[in-house]
């Protein structure tokens, strides 16, 4: 019933000068789940996501199917299946859609088994609209049509666990839906997922596990459905609902509640 | 002036400004993937002739002592590098390009004045070649993430090493390398030297294969995303060390091809380089050190308005060129906003 754990952190610590951001995360992703993290602005949640893709040094354990040390770059990294989308998209501007996912797929150039021409076909078919606007470059795109570039261009390269940071941001209401959608159906693909939201309600809808986050510590943790029903989730991040249609079922329905952490532990 | 004389000097201005081109191509690539204003490119060039001529002369080679003591240096820094990330990987990858591969050509260089002429060109042009990534790995790598100034202040005192061993291991004279055609040919009524054709015809050659290389190869896309979007192009796996050392063998072998093609017809010493490379800068400029077409272009130019000051006021021929900065630069300010490299 529960999967093989992929990717797992402990104590993890990163520090901006002497500042600590993050006080020693530990999270874990199981294979094929959509793991979210949700928090306020400054909560930590990009550091967390820079730290695991390599671009901040750090300390603490990571661990990651077939990393010896924790000191590998980011191409390293790549090459083990570890791909961030961030916030920021990061697209090649003035170059072809084709030719930005080809360069997706730059990491595994060489590889055997590899095809960048089928990999190109896969994710035109979950993105037709990329296949259509192939040949304009990526800055005439628009916003929904950017994120579906920078997490095709992920999965050029093969990732088995993908950061997406914000991929919302910035985008109508229904193209958020469809992204979101885009996310869930690649859970389906065999990718796992480990998504940093704003938009907490969306997230944890289709996610499996969630971590809140508050000033760089997991304050909670546990399936996303339980986390969502949380009263302080509830209160901080999804802002008023309807009262709980069955407010006094907590016993008839025992629901793994999720584990409550105090600061630091 | 009559128009055979005109003709005479927009054929030198032509052959000295293809050169330029190549040279202004250069600065441009690697001022888009790396922000370096490489300064040192010039000194590829001149090294190249130098090494030529060392060898027609039958001189020892000096640039193997640049080539090994550089690559010992780099494959130092590596093992250090190594150590302290507690790994071995990469480590293969550079004590084959920065230990075996300059002691391999610093090898065949001792047997040098033995080769034939095409052998001792190619020689030369990978000994050249090599020499760029080593210079990448041990001037700038280290700072790569450092702001375009501070990566310039680097280039100016490489510039500085490489002249200062330049006078060292290849003398104060000047040389000029055996013509590599002889001849002349008749085109539109105006004799036209072989020479001047080849150079012509190889900087057009070059900018060809650079421009196919760019524009369909995953390696040449490759750099072209480092230059528009470092931190995605990262993400993708494309390390900007690796990025860095390819851009730097480019212009490496750029810039000993160009040696070769200008060591027949000037004379270079071991500081020629920079006067040379200034004057592809000035052609770099007009395209704003981002634009391919507009440096090859301008710098074309700066070899014609040399041909023809040299002609009417040849004390003043490189007054006249480097004047030309000052207000290709207030045209460009005032004809386009700067734009911030690192945040675009």
């Amino acid at each position: 019933m529960t999967a093989n754990i992929l990717a797992e952190t402990e104590d993890l610590r990163v520090c901006y000068g002497r500042v600590e951001a993050l006080h020693g995360l530990s999270i874990r992703i199981r294979e094929g789940q959509i793991v979210t993290v949700v928090g306020a602005n400054g909560a930590g949640k990009t550091t967390l996501l820079s730290a695991l893709m390599g671009l901040l040094p750090h300390t603490g354990r990571i661990a990651f199917p077939r990393w010896p040390t924790a000191a590998l770059s980011v191409e390293e990294r790549i090459r083990a299946g570890l791909c961030l989308v961030p916030e920021s998209r990061d697209l090649f501007g003035t170059m072809p859609v084709e030719d930005n996912l080809r360069l997706g797929g730059f990491s595994r150039r060489g590889d055997r088994g590899y095809s960048a021409g089928q990999s190109l076909e896969e994710v035109f078919a979950l993105f037709p609209r990329l296949k259509e606007r192939r040949r304009q470059t990526a800055n005439t795109l628009s916003g929904g049509e950017r994120q579906m570039l920078a997490l095709g261009r992920a999965l050029m390269a093969k990732p088995k666990l993908l950061m997406l940071d914000e991929p919302s941001l910035g985008l109508a209401p229904l193209v958020t839906k469809e992204i979101i959608a885009a996310v869930a159906g690649l859970r389906d693909h065999g990718v796992s997922i480990l998504l940093i939201e704003q938009n907490a309600r969306a997230a944890l809808a289709v996610a499996d596990h969630a971590y809140v986050m508050e000033t760089g510590s997991i304050m909670l943790e546990g399936p996303a459905e339980a986390v969502a029903r949380d009263p302080r989730v509830v209160d901080s991040y999804l802002g008023a609902r309807k009262a709980d249609p069955e407010p006094s079922n907590e016993d008839a329905a025992p629901a793994p509640h999720p584990r409550l952490r105090t600061a630091g532990s | 002036m009559d128009l055979s004389i005109f003709g005479f000097l927009v054929q030198d201005g032509l052959a000295t400004g293809a050169v330029y081109v190549l040279l202004a191509v250069c600065l441009v690539m690697v001022f888009t993937v790396t922000r370096i204003v490489l300064v040192p490119q010039g000194e590829f060039v001149s090294f190249a002739a130098l090494t030529l001529a060392g060898f027609e002369q039958r001189q020892r080679p000096g640039l193997a002592w640049i080539l090994l003591i550089a690559g010992g240096i780099a494959f130092a820094m590596e093992l250090y590098g190594a150590w302290r990330r507690r790994t071995r990987r990469g480590l293969a990858v550079a004590a084959f390009s920065f230990l075996a591969l300059p002691a391999a050509l610093s090898a065949a260089a001792l047997a040098g004045n033995a080769l034939p002429w095409a052998a001792q060109v190619l020689l030369t042009c990978a000994m050249v070649t090599t020499l760029g990534p080593i210079l990448y790995r041990v001037a700038f790598q280290p700072m790569a993430m450092a702001s375009p100034l501070y990566l310039l202040i680097a280039a100016i005192a490489l510039h500085f090493v490489l002249v200062g061993s330049g006078l060292y291991l290849f003398g104060p004279e000047g040389v000029r390398t055996a013509a590599i055609l002889d001849g002349s040919t008749e085109i539109l009524a105006m004799p036209v030297a072989f020479q001047t054709l080849m150079i012509v015809a190889a900087s057009l050659a070059l900018n060809l294969v650079l421009f196919a290389f760019f524009g369909f190869t995953l390696l040449g896309k490759a750099l072209r995303a480092t230059a528009v979007n470092r931190r995605g192009a990262q993400l993708v796996g494309i390390s900007p060390d690796y990025a860095g050392q390819v851009t730097f063998a480019l212009a490496a072998a750029i810039g000993a091809l160009s040696g070769i093609l200008i060591g027949p017809v000037t004379t270079i010493y071991y500081d020629s380089g920079f006067i040379l490379g200034l004057k592809g800068f000035v052609g770099a400029i007009i395209g704003g050190l981002a634009a391919y077409p507009a440096a090859a272009l301008g710098a074309l130019a700066v070899g014609l308005l040399e041909a023809f000051s040299s002609f009417w006021a040849s004390a003043y021929k490189e007054v006249i060129v480097f004047t030309l900065i000052v207000p290709i630069l207030l045209w460009r300010s005032y004809a386009h906003l700067t734009v911030d490299d690192d945040h675009e």
